[in-house]
């Protein structure tokens, strides 16, 4: 047969003299060369303690962001849920009373916010639906759980520290 | 009255002797399975167990715990009896090897001269065969008690491979004592730690070449590990066992591999020889303590020696084992037999 590419290679198919099937001499080599790994560098990550850097377009958890005065930006306009082709996100929207106005940024907000991120598949399209710049795609990825129920982030998950009154919390978050 | 003529201090002195000998070598079995996932790993540029306490140190515990607590499986259709034997026999096996084993000259203990030996008999080589051979009934009840086709298999090559190469094993060990003319391992050793005299590997490289490669086929160890072949038996002989049933199976291959490197070691390297060191010119306890750290020393590279081999190999097919066994190995062992044989006639001017 005619060969197809210049990479196929003659097998010797000599049958094996003597000393070839004591074996010693290919065993011995092999040997050295899992002796010599011995002293090579491990490529190994000690995943809890060590992490690798994610690129800093990484697609991870969603976040909600507060304003500089520690106001959900959310307004509960749905677009991120109309965007979502997964269909991760649902909301309910509620009216802002008197004496909230520290709270929530516009008089509309999201009573309820939850994604579904055993639905969702990260492809960021959220957020760039929000016109309110209130939703974030993080560095970070869902971690295990037990239960479907414990996928599905809501409000207390979603929502980033208040930087006015949890500065600290902030930092750490931001991992500094 | 004649009871009371025995030496029950000789008697005493034994049974703390293996009381020592025995649970020291389930504890070094122990850490032999942590030191083969670590060898493992670091042939292979990866970290290996390293959670369970500093290093992974508490590992071979969680291992254990784990084994002991599993449900205790025993299949239906097994010969019920022999299933329960089954690793009994080949765990007593693998402990009875050390019986014969120097672990070092002798102690003074209160006055009393203590031979760190639990039998010192003329026939030491000759048990060890025996023994080794009782190991094979582990593995063929076993295989065979579990009404399992793979099991059957693996128990059938297990036989006919140890019935094989102990052949060969046999015939090496002639040359040896050709050698030292005597079959008692304290005395070979004694032999060998003569000023003047070299270890028997001197004499006999090719020799020990013939008896390693033999006590891997014993021992089940890669490259001839075909009685427990997990990709092709679904682990062979054992496969029907759980819980700690088969813990003593994995466990005695490894104490089997202890005692084998022991075994070695005194054949070949000096038992607890050591080397460039006149021993009589310490204090008796100080040699003695010394002598078995050399021992150990040895013991600790022969198994470094196994493992190294297990993960750079890949199994022998059934017919390159078979092969290689009656075809190479014997009559290498044969010609090792002849060549020491002639050249002692003629070193004795015959």
């Amino acid at each position: 047969m005619q060969a197809l590419t210049n990479r196929g290679k003659a097998v010797n198919r000599a049958p094996m003299t003597w000393a070839e099937r004591l074996y010693l001499p290919s065993i011995f080599k092999g040997m050295a060369i899992t002796f010599s790994h011995i002293f090579k560098k491990q490529p190994t990550i000690r995943y809890p303690e060590q992490t690798r850097p994610f690129s800093p377009v990484f697609r991870g958890l969603h976040v909600l962001n507060r304003d500089e005065e520690g106001r959900e930006r959310c307004t509960a306009c749905g677009l991120c849920a109309v965007a979502c082709p997964a269909e991760a996100i649902t909301m309910e929207a509620a009216e802002r009373q008197n004496g909230e106005e520290h709270l929530y940024r516009e008089e509309k907000y999201a009573a309820k916010y939850e994604i579904n991120m055993l639905r969702c598949i990260f492809c960021g399209l959220c957020e760039e639906a929000c016109p309110k710049d209130a939703i974030y795609l993080s560095e970070t990825f869902a971690p295990a759980n037990y239960a479907r129920k414990g996928f599905i982030y809501g409000k207390e998950e979603l929502l980033i520290p208040n930087p006015v009154t949890e500065k600290e919390l902030l930092a750490t978050a931001q991992g500094h | 009255m004649s009871l009371l003529a025995f030496d029950w201090l000789l008697f005493a002195e034994k049974l703390i002797l293996i009381a020592i000998i025995v649970f020291a070598s389930l504890g070094i079995a122990l850490y032999t399975t942590f030191a083969e996932r670590k060898v493992a790993a670091v042939l292979q540029d990866r970290p290996g167990p390293n959670r369970a306490g500093p290093l992974g140190l508490f590992q071979p515990f969680a291992d254990g715990l784990k084994l002991i607590m599993k449900e205790e499986i025993i299949p239906n259709s097994s010969n019920k009896i022999l299933f329960i034997l089954g690793p009994g026999l080949a765990m007593t096996a693998a402990l009875m090897t050390c019986a014969v084993i120097p672990w070092s000259s002798r102690v003074e203990f209160f006055g009393r001269s203590i031979e760190l030996q639990i039998a010192d008999i003329n026939i030491g080589i000759l048990y060890i065969f025996g023994v080794v051979s009782l190991g094979v009934y582990g593995i063929m009840i076993g295989g065979w008690a579990s009404n399992n086709k793979f099991s059957l298999m693996a128990a059938l090559r297990g036989a006919s491979q140890a019935i094989s190469y102990e052949l060969a094993l046999g015939l090496s060990l002639i040359a040896v004592l050709m050698l030292s003319g005597s079959l008692s391992l304290k005395s070979i050793v004694e032999e060998q730690m003569q000023p003047g005299n070299y270890w028997n590997i001197v004499y006999q490289p090719l020799g020990f070449l013939i008896y390693f490669i033999c006590t891997l086929a014993e021992c089940n160890r890669t490259p001839f590990d075909l009685p427990e072949a997990e990709n092709e038996l679904n682990f062979g002989y054992h496969q029907e066992y759980s819980s700690m049933k088969l813990g003593f199976y994995l466990f005695s291959e490894y104490i089997n591999m202890i005692m084998s490197s022991a075994v070695m070691a005194c054949l070949f390297f000096g038992g607890y020889d050591i080397p460039f060191l006149d021993e009589s010119s310490l204090s008796t306890n100080l040699a003695a303590g010394l002598g078995f750290l050399a021992l150990f020393a040895k013991i600790i590279f022969f198994i470094f020696l196994f493992m190294w081999i297990r993960w750079t190999i890949p199994r022998f097919r059934y017919d390159q084992l078979m092969n290689l066994g009656w075809k190479n190995m014997i009559p290498l062992a044969l010609f090792n037999m002849l060549l020491t044989g002639a050249l002692i006639l003629w070193k004795a001017g015959v």
